[in-house]
């Protein structure tokens, strides 16, 4: 499949006013920096980060109906292979995120041919995920090569070299709008393919759709390995915009479910609910860890999760299928209609 | 035998007689899962963030009343049995037809602010409750036991027998059975389903609130070992079959031992991998758990 005539497609078919405003809002990301300073920056990219993940899980879960609670896992084993090759090897993250997808992939087909082959669904499934996230937060917590609990350090550099993505909250801000960028095309392009439509008739029911002919297995692979591979991607840009990287953090299941909130806050499923959903959460929990530490006169550890908690549960509660429907149905796009 | 080879058996019969003790206060917290999920089909995803409450209860009531954990886990248990059975009935029930996702959702929503509610209210660190017999043992031969953990095992191994005796011999208890094994001819006869849900997820929260109790004399208390206790008793209803009662305690007591064997024998931090392990032997060889049927 060619890309590029993808993307015309995807444009093609899109509706005028929607095209108009989607490169309104692009634009706008695009020239932000001027008047953001360097907390909002920071805040700006945690939003693109944590909406590209969560275009990432929304593969699996969204798409094809695959529970992962584990996606820290790819986060941590990319930013390792990234970090590693750039500090002891001196090759630049650049390069680095291809072995760091190979390794990411290596480990999502691992889980997903425990899982897919021998019929292990729904929440066994996830709990196979967090399995395998745990197992790897052990793992390098006990391997000395990688700094062990201790951690791993990427040393800050004062020369500016974004190749390497050595450089400041600027530097960071666009390479995760990048991200976001690609990920939602990729997204958008995979839903059109022949896989996204095998994907969505194993999500809704994966006997029909062996009677169809469809290798039910394959696609969940498929969904499994992107997936992994996409998450790897941002782990490795948020382990040198971190500079370092902590074991008992990077593979926390905390981490995990924090990464799944935007695309089921915004919309299970949906083109835009990953994006939608981390710009609503992710400005909000800083919010509120501000306005906390004002009031509070220090920082209370705790507080923007107890709101994401709250948050996930109202929504469940009121509207399951997330945000995104009900503001399309608001802004007047048919139904069937990104 | 000569000695050398001695003082390691009478390693291994410690370390044995340490996680069985250890894997009856674990079977009595999946016990109350296993049971909710047997009854009300719902997978109760904060379970062990409401282990660590009771933890934390048990700790404040003994801190700041004296009252031993062994005692407080009676009113504990009653004060959880309340709170599941009102969550059942206000928050779950909506959520029992519902897809598997969104219940889950749901759980970890509540999940999230319950261990961060109470990072909030007691900090990060981790609480230990002192008891005066805590470093109290028997030496039995060569084996030494400690106090603390006998008198634990045999709390849990009580409580679990009370609930196997309610299930088994009150009309409650057959009645809760009916609805798990059938739930349509239950209600067709009669039974009130929504009532018999809320006193099982009732009783599986009690099942959990005195585990943390007991627990809190084993090891410290602190939010962060919520999503383990969950984890584990998770892997330990899988291992013993989702639904099954014994295969909880059963479970369990597999899940202590083979703990307690992987961090005297390869080290301490190999400890969690040894349950994983069995976890993924046992989901690629018997799916369906040791005690589990076949759905």
């Amino acid at each position: 499949m060619n890309p590029f005539a993808t993307l015309a497609r995807l444009v093609d078919e899109a509706p005028r006013r929607a095209l108009l405003l989607l490169a309104a809002f692009v634009a706008v990301l695009l020239v932000a920096p001027v008047v953001l300073d360097r907390y909002l920056l920071s805040v700006f990219f945690l939003i693109f980060w944590f909406a590209t993940v969560g275009q990432a899980w929304n593969i699996m879960m969204g798409f094809c109906g695959q529970l992962s609670l584990g996606h820290a896992l790819y986060v941590g084993l990319g930013g390792y292979v990234g970090a590693l090759f750039w500090v002891k090897f001196g090759i630049s993250p650049a390069i680095a995120i291809v072995p760091a997808m190979l390794v990411a992939v290596a480990f999502g087909a691992v889980i997903g041919w425990l899982g897919f082959r021998f019929g292990i669904e729904g929440v066994y499934f996830a709990l196979l995920t967090i399995a395998f996230a745990e197992v790897a937060r052990i793992g390098f917590d006990n391997w000395s090569f990688v700094g062990g609990a201790a951690g791993f350090f990427i040393p800050v550099s004062s020369a500016a070299s974004p190749v390497n993505l050595r450089g400041g909250p600027m530097l960071f801000y666009y390479v995760a709008l990048a991200m976001m960028i690609i990920a939602f095309i990729l997204c958008a392009a995979l839903r059109r393919s022949r896989l996204g439509h095998a994907w969505l008739a194993v999500r809704e029911d994966a006997e029909a759709a062996r009677a169809l002919g469809i290798d039910v297995f394959r696609a969940k692979m498929a969904a499994v390995v992107i997936s992994a591979a996409m998450t790897a991607v941002a782990g490795v840009v948020y382990a040198f915009y971190q500079n370092n990287l902590f074991p008992s953090q990077t593979f926390d299941i905390a981490r995990s479910i924090e990464m799944i909130l935007a695309p089921i806050i915004g919309g299970l499923g949906t083109l835009f609910g990953p994006i939608l959903g981390a710009f609503i959460l992710t400005p909000l929990g800083q919010t509120l860890i501000a306005l906390v530490e004002k009031i509070a006169g220090r920082a209370i550890p705790g507080v923007n999760l107890v709101f994401y908690g709250a948050a996930l549960m109202v929504i469940i509660w009121f509207t399951p299928n997330g945000v995104w429907p009900w503001l399309k149905k608001k802004l007047g796009i048919p139904e069937g209609r990104e | 035998m000569d000695p050398p080879n001695g003082m390691l058996w009478s390693l291994y019969a410690n370390v044995l007689v340490q996680g069985v003790l250890t894997g009856l206060v674990y079977g009595l917290m999946a016990l109350g899962l296993s049971v909710i999920f047997g009854v009300v089909r719902v997978v109760n995803f904060a379970h062990g963030e409401f282990a660590v409450v009771g933890m934390y209860a048990a700790f404040v009531l003994f801190r700041s009343f004296g009252i031993d954990p062994f005692v407080s886990m009676l009113p504990i248990a009653a004060v959880f049995f309340v709170i599941g059975y009102g969550l059942q009935r206000t928050l779950i029930n909506p959520f029992v037809s519902r897809p598997e996702h969104e219940q889950f959702i749901l759980l970890v929503g509540l999940a999230i602010i319950m261990v961060n509610g109470t990072l909030m209210i007691f900090g990060p660190d981790a609480r230990s409750a002192n008891l005066s017999y805590s470093f109290d043992s028997w030496e039995i031969g060569a084996i030494i036991v400690d106090k603390v953990r006998v008198y634990a095992a045999t709390a849990a191994l009580a409580v679990a027998a009370l609930l196997f005796a309610f299930f088994r011999f009150t009309a409650t208890g057959v009645a809760i059975r009916a609805c798990a094994d059938n739930l349509v001819g239950a209600a067709v006869v009669g039974l009130d389903v929504k009532k018999l849900y809320a006193l099982t997820f009732g009783l599986g929260l009690a099942c959990v609130g005195a585990a943390g109790a007991l627990m809190v004399t084993l090891t410290d208390a602190t939010p962060m070992i919520a999503p383990a206790f969950t984890l584990l008793a998770f892997t330990i209803v899988i291992i013993g079959g989702m639904g099954s009662m014994t295969g909880a305690i059963v479970g369990g007591l597999l899940i202590g031992i083979a703990e307690a064997m992987a961090s005297v024998l390869i080290a301490p931090s190999m400890k969690t991998m040894a349950s994983f392990g069995l976890l993924v032997l046992v989901l690629a060889l018997r799916p369906q758990g040791l005690l589990g049927r076949r759905a």
